[in-house]
């Protein structure tokens, strides 16, 4: 495995945007009140057709200018993550294009409901770190954990592009399946979403002590 | 007296030499700082989440986590496959939480041997189990001692790189491997024996497992169960992985799947899923490419069904394994509670390897600890320990060695919130100051211990990355306590420790 991240690029959305990704978990850690840590990771631009026909702005020179700002840094951190993780820049809130507003409402696991003003390109999860909201992601939105489980509101869900069979296995793993259960970090915005609920089921006490039916490992 | 208790502070207060006891008590709880000290044994999943949760929850706790080994995270170091990196992520959450300031790792330090349970409940208001499970079930048949059959808990931290299992050599020049059991972890070894070399050599699996499977001669891998395929413990994540092997292909008795395709309406769609990916690889004709791709196959793989283990067959000598004699079952009862029921059939499969993958088991570490040893976990009501105040539990010390990372994510935040309702209601008396990890530090240092602090094991971490860079893998883990605990040690960039 190299030092790389894999691009597959989506629409509209930039792919390979690792410093905002990196800028959306320091926002994780610091809304947590966690030590600030960035780690600098090089991405490969060689598959995405928008480095291939110059239309990319985040060229290698200018992820090094912004890079300056981490303060941390790991040596060799392999990121690895799944597709459409683009999610606005948090540090350009200046003009704030009403076309691109997207309300959320986040109901948390004591019922109450958070809205929060999000970007069209938000990405849920990440979103909800921002945010202070109690949704983990394990495994940093690669499809390999069910963390970050929601349930959509009804007049939303089929809204939503069909999930990759990726994320419907790894959905299969989650206590409390619904038919409106989706995983957080495979949600991009976009203006139809606009009122979106995701609500974060409530993991229940019913931990067996008594050898009950046993979960897979 | 009056003058000087207002508006002048402390200061005044500490130079009266007629303080009350009441003044005593403040001036001893400002030095000491009140603050619940909450101590964690296990540096794994379950230790991090739990850490991670009391953390977030009360800006006052202060949290120690002590492991065994010199390195941290257990299970996601040592258990997790090569070829799963992306569960491996979240070690970085687990490093944030390490380097919080209210947060201590203590690598190292062997609770039950250099230190007892009993004196860290004295130095910690809360103490938390969260060792996890280092044992495993026995199969239980004659024959499980021979040459050739290996725990699955075993050969797994072989070619993970725990330092326990560096010396277990398996033998791979037989052809067959039989595997006992259907779960992940059954699916993750079948994967580790079968998988191309190319995409094994990317990953940190150890340098000496990759040479040993280099030169291995296994090409066919049975995953045998006691019940049907409707109760595999597999989840399909795992099983696509195996049906998508590059260079092998499947091979499924197909009367095993008698009645399956009828029962597939009434499953819940976890188990509908897998089932229908099971009966497809099963039963479905290939199309043409498929097909193809599987006449080319150097190696095979398949489930056996309805089989128990009842003897591992020796060779002439006795000196390693040549085999396995299975029972032959029938299921009562259908779904999750169907039992396998012998028919008195045996049938007798030829290996060279015997993988037993039927489960992990916890051990108890200290005699002062409550231990169920017929369920092998501690006892205990919502993570707090029965019998015993102070003491709690998480993870698959609490509720069995079974779950994924966020099973266990989930089981660990509801300990810690046990810990922080009892706190909140003086079950769990936080108002008298305790001195945690200063006593615990002298107490080690007298013993002749000394504890990896989280920055030591950044140097290890630093060296086996860097180890890793120069051949293409993520990193090359040292592979002994004493090679840790040398890296650990250095002072300063030892030039002589990075090019090793």
């Amino acid at each position: 495995m190299s030092r790389r991240q894999r691009c597959f690029p989506i629409g509209r959305f930039r792919p390979c945007d690792q410093n905002r990704i990196m800028a959306a978990a320091a926002a994780v850690r610091s809304s947590m009140g966690l030590t600030l840590r960035l780690s600098r990771v090089i991405p490969d631009c060689s598959t995405c057709p928008l480095y291939k026909s110059k239309s990319c702005v985040n060229s290698v020179a200018n992820l090094q200018r912004r890079s300056s700002f981490d303060s941390f840094r790991t040596i060799n951190r392999h990121l690895q993550t799944s597709i459409g993780l683009y999610h606005s820049d948090e540090g350009s809130s200046n003009a704030e294009d009403p076309e691109d507003v997207v309300n959320v409402v986040y109901i948390d696991r004591s019922g109450q409901r958070i809205p929060v003003k999000a970007k069209v390109g938000d990405n849920v999860l990440y979103l909800a770190h921002k945010h202070g909201i109690d949704l983990e992601g394990a495994c940093e939105a690669s499809l390999a954990c069910s963390t970050c489980h929601v349930y959509v509101s009804a007049a939303h869900f089929d809204k939503l592009p069909e999930p990759a069979e990726r994320e419907d296995d790894m959905l299969d793993m989650a206590p409390m399946l619904q038919e409106n259960s989706r995983l957080g970090c495979q949600i991009i915005l976009t203006p139809e979403l606009d009122g979106i609920e995701l609500t974060l089921p409530k993991v229940t006490r019913n931990f067996y002590v008594d050898g009950h039916v046993p979960k897979p490992h | 007296m009056h003058q000087f208790q207002t508006g002048l502070g402390l200061y005044f207060r500490l130079i009266l030499s007629f303080d009350s006891a009441g003044l005593r008590e403040q001036r001893i709880a400002s030095l000491h700082s009140c603050s619940p000290k909450v101590c964690i044994v296990g540096g794994g999943p379950a230790g991090f989440y739990t850490a991670q949760h009391l953390i977030k929850a009360r800006q006052d706790v202060e949290v120690d986590i002590y492991e065994r080994l010199p390195v941290p995270f257990g299970l996601v170091r040592f258990g997790v496959a090569p070829d799963h990196p992306e569960v491996k992520n979240v070690i970085n959450t687990f490093t944030q939480t390490a380097k919080h300031t209210r947060c201590s790792f203590y690598g190292n330090v062997n609770v039950g041997k250099d230190v007892s349970v009993e004196e860290l409940q004295r130095a910690y208001h809360a103490v938390v189990l969260s060792y996890g499970a280092e044992g495993n079930r026995s199969i239980g048949v004659p024959g499980e001692e021979l040459t050739g059959v290996y725990s699955a808990k075993d050969f797994v931290g072989w070619y993970n790189g725990l330092p326990s299992c560096r010396e277990l050599s398996p033998d791979l020049s037989c052809e067959t491997a039989v595997i006992l059991g259907q779960g992940n972890v059954a699916l993750d070894v079948a994967r580790v024996l079968l998988s191309p070399l190319d995409i094994l050599k990317k990953t940190d699996i150890t340098q000496p497992a990759l040479e040993a499977l280099t030169g291995s001669q296994v090409r066919r891998v049975l995953i045998v169960g006691r019940r049907g395929p409707m109760q595999v413990a597999c989840t399909i994540k795992e099983l696509r992985e195996m049906v998508n092997l590059p260079d092998t292909r499947p091979e499924m008795v197909v009367s095993d799947f008698e009645g399956v395709t009828e029962a597939l309406k009434d499953l819940p769609r976890p188990r509908k899923r897998l089932t229908e990916l099971l009966l497809k690889t099963a039963l479905e004709t290939p199309g043409e490419k498929e097909q193809e791709r599987r006449n080319k196959a150097s190696r095979t793989w398949g489930f056996r069904f309805f089989r128990s283990p009842v003897e591992v067959l020796a060779d002439p000598e006795r000196s390693r394994t040549a085999g396995v004699r299975l029972a032959v079952n029938k299921l009562e009862g259908s779904g999750e509670r169907a039992r396998a029921v012998l028919t008195g059939e045996v049938e007798d499969v030829t290996c060279g390897l015997v993988i037993s993958s039927i489960g992990y088991k916890s051990l108890p570490i200290d005699p002062s600890v409550p231990f169920d040893s017929s369920k092998a976990i501690v006892p205990n009501t919502m993570g707090r320990v029965q019998q015993a105040s102070g003491l709690y539990c998480s993870g698959w010390l609490k509720t069995g060695p079974t779950g994924v990372i966020a099973t266990t994510m989930n089981n660990s935040f509801d300990t810690a919130r046990s810990l922080l309702e009892d706190m909140d209601s003086g079950t769990v008396d936080v108002s008298a100051a305790k001195s945690g990890s200063h006593i615990i530090s002298s107490l080690l240092e007298e013993r002749g211990v000394k504890p990896v602090t989280f920055s030591d094991w950044e140097k290890i971490d630093n060296v086996e990355m860097r180890r890793g860079e120069a051949i293409g893998k993520p990193r090359e883990k040292l592979l002994t306590v004493e090679e840790m605990l040398r890296v650990a040690r250095t002072v300063t960039e030892d030039k002589n420790v990075i090019s090793y």
